[in-house]
């Protein structure tokens, strides 16, 4: 990869970045309230956003900077099994379509907020409000270092060296986030998508022609992995149920974390999300395209220092400087969506399962929106220092368990939106047990997602996150069997 | 209503979590593996079948 600074790039660069910067701040007055000054408008953006603010920003929000890199850069490094981005990305939005709706109305109804607040709501548990609002926050943080990672890796390739413009860009979007609320990266995703759309399309089509079309790239791969002795283009079938268990998990999980979950309440209707579990699939093709840069780069016979460099050194090798600027600002941009709405949604349930809860519940809701404000700065520069001060592969390690985590409040707040069996004491149980035996499994087998299960003569590497999650459920059940029931629950006896 | 559309919902995690049913590489369609094409068929697939199942709600907005 080039170090040195490649001006065309750069001017192209600092032009998006620079209107995306002035578009959060003028977001404070779009779709203008009353005031800013209360947490439904600064932290869900008003809930008034329909279809296609909706599918930006959700869109902007889930297929993150980080996933443009990573993706690619798996596939590039194993084959396949990278691949199984594209069935977890299809299979989520029957789950959304299912589920959402009816979270969503919920909140509407009783004026949610975060997960925790529904739990809470549903449960009448402090204790289990609390379960999900510290996993929810957890979860996120090393979540938000990953978007830095991906910012990074599109500023190196730029040819900057040093942490300063990484500071820069992350003070900024810090500042309008402050003063904007979710307005800000809800009107930045408009660019910031359609930046990726773009790029993605014009990689797609312009790259395999270069090369010698699709056949020749599969096979350049093919090749390629053959030559190395490790990865494939098709699954070994060893990889059969790992690759579908990390799908499937991987899917339940996406809408469980914080940040798509902001997406889904600031919607404005249950039809809105409906609406977009059948047209945000558009992202998943881009995706699927997009992991086939991967190979693109076996065919290209790039020489990289890093997996992760290799749909920057794509861009730098097949395209003219400026269309690089180009697509390294949207990287860079595709990180500032996600970390904005990621913080946004930390700050949210700081607020309302933290600060509301234990440290002055009579807060009014333009306290609510000055405590969340400043939370959401303490998050970012928290990730900030997180990537500066400690080895990446800490972020990648808490990355991976955060899923794991995440996915062990699914229990919680799902089930009571379809049953009214479950108890708060088997639900926290069972949140214990696939939290803890769960981080335990993935400890011990070196922080790997995958685990070896052996049931009789049955071997099978599976996703530790849905081993988990098994765990979680079946505690759950038994301790619910156990322990009897209280008479009402605090939703319940106020209705 | 008719909501044993939502049974349609069900189809892609049968089509996408059975590996074995299409991990090969033949029939190759314009350049890519089966693996591939058939899996990135399944997007639009799936979109459609969402459809059919959003069709029985009544539009909120």
């Amino acid at each position: 990869m080039k170090t040195e600074l490649d001006i065309p790039a750069v001017a192209v660069f600092l032009f998006f970045f620079a209107l995306v910067t002035v578009m959060g701040f003028v977001a404070s007055k779009w779709r203008r309230p009353k005031t800013l000054a209360s947490l439904d408008e600064w932290g869900l953006g008003g809930r008034q956003f329909g279809t296609w603010i909706t599918w930006f920003l959700v869109g902007g929000d889930f297929y993150t900077a980080y996933t443009v890199i990573a993706v690619p850069a798996l596939v590039y490094s194993v084959g396949a099994y990278g691949f199984f981005a594209l069935p977890y990305t299809i299979l989520v939005y029957p789950i959304v379509f299912m589920v959402m709706p009816r979270l969503w109305q919920v909140a509407k109804d009783n004026g949610y907020v975060t997960a925790a607040d529904v739990v809470h709501g549903r449960y009448g548990s402090r204790m289990l409000e609390a379960a999900v609002a510290i996993t929810g926050v957890v979860a996120t943080m090393p979540y938000i270092a990953l978007q830095l990672i991906g910012m990074a890796t599109a500023v190196k390739a730029l040819g900057f060296e040093g942490e300063l413009p990484l500071i820069a860009a992350f003070v900024v979007l810090a500042l309008y986030t402050y003063s904007s609320g979710l307005r800000a990266p809800a009107l930045i995703a408009f660019v910031k998508d359609i930046m990726i759309y773009i790029a993605v399309i014009a990689a797609v089509s312009v790259i395999p022609g270069k090369l010698g079309g699709y056949a020749a790239v599969f096979d350049a791969a093919d090749q390629a992995f053959k030559a190395k002795g490790s990865g494939s283009i098709l699954l070994q079938p060893s990889q059969y149920v790992a690759y579908a268990t990390l799908a499937l998990g991987s899917a339940l999980a996406a809408f469980m974390y914080p940040h798509t979950l902001t997406g889904i309440f600031a919607s404005k209707s249950a039809t809105t999300i409906r609406k977009n579990a059948v047209l945000l699939p558009a992202y998943t093709l881009m995706l699927g395209l997009l992991a086939l840069l991967g190979y693109m780069g076996h065919a290209a016979k790039l020489k990289l220092a890093s997996n992760n460099d290799v749909v920057p050194a794509l861009f730098q090798t097949l395209f003219p400087s400026w269309f690089a600027g180009f697509a390294f600002a949207a990287i860079a941009i595709g990180a500032l969506v996600p970390a904005a709405v990621m913080s946004i949604g930390a700050a949210n349930l700081f607020t309302r399962n933290f600060w509301k809860a234990y440290v002055n519940p009579q807060v009014d809701s333009a306290g609510e929106a000055a405590v969340a404000k400043i939370a959401s700065l303490v998050v970012k520069v928290g990730a900030l220092l997180v990537i500066i001060y400690l080895p990446t592969q800490f972020a990648l390690d808490l990355q991976l368990l955060g899923g794991l985590w995440i996915l062990q409040t699914l229990p919680a707040l799902i089930f009571g939106l379809f049953t009214r069996w479950f108890t708060a004491p088997a639900l926290l149980t069972g949140w214990v047990v696939g939290l803890f035996g769960g981080t335990y499994l993935a400890w011990t087998d070196g922080l790997k997602p995958l685990h070896m299960l052996s049931i009789g003569s049955f071997q099978a590497t599976v996703y530790v996150g849905l081993i988990a999650l098994v765990a979680n459920i079946v505690v759950a059940m038994l301790v619910n069997l156990v322990v009897p029931k209280p008479v009402a629950t605090a939703e319940a006896a106020s209705t | 209503m008719a909501r044993h559309f939502l049974w349609l919902l069900l189809i892609p995690f049968v089509g996408l979590l059975w590996v074995p049913f299409y991990n090969f590489h033949d029939p190759v369609l314009f350049g890519f593996p089966f693996f591939y094409w058939y899996q990135l068929a399944w997007v639009p697939m799936t979109a459609f079948l969402t459809w059919l199942a959003y069709r029985t709600y009544a539009n909120e907005d």
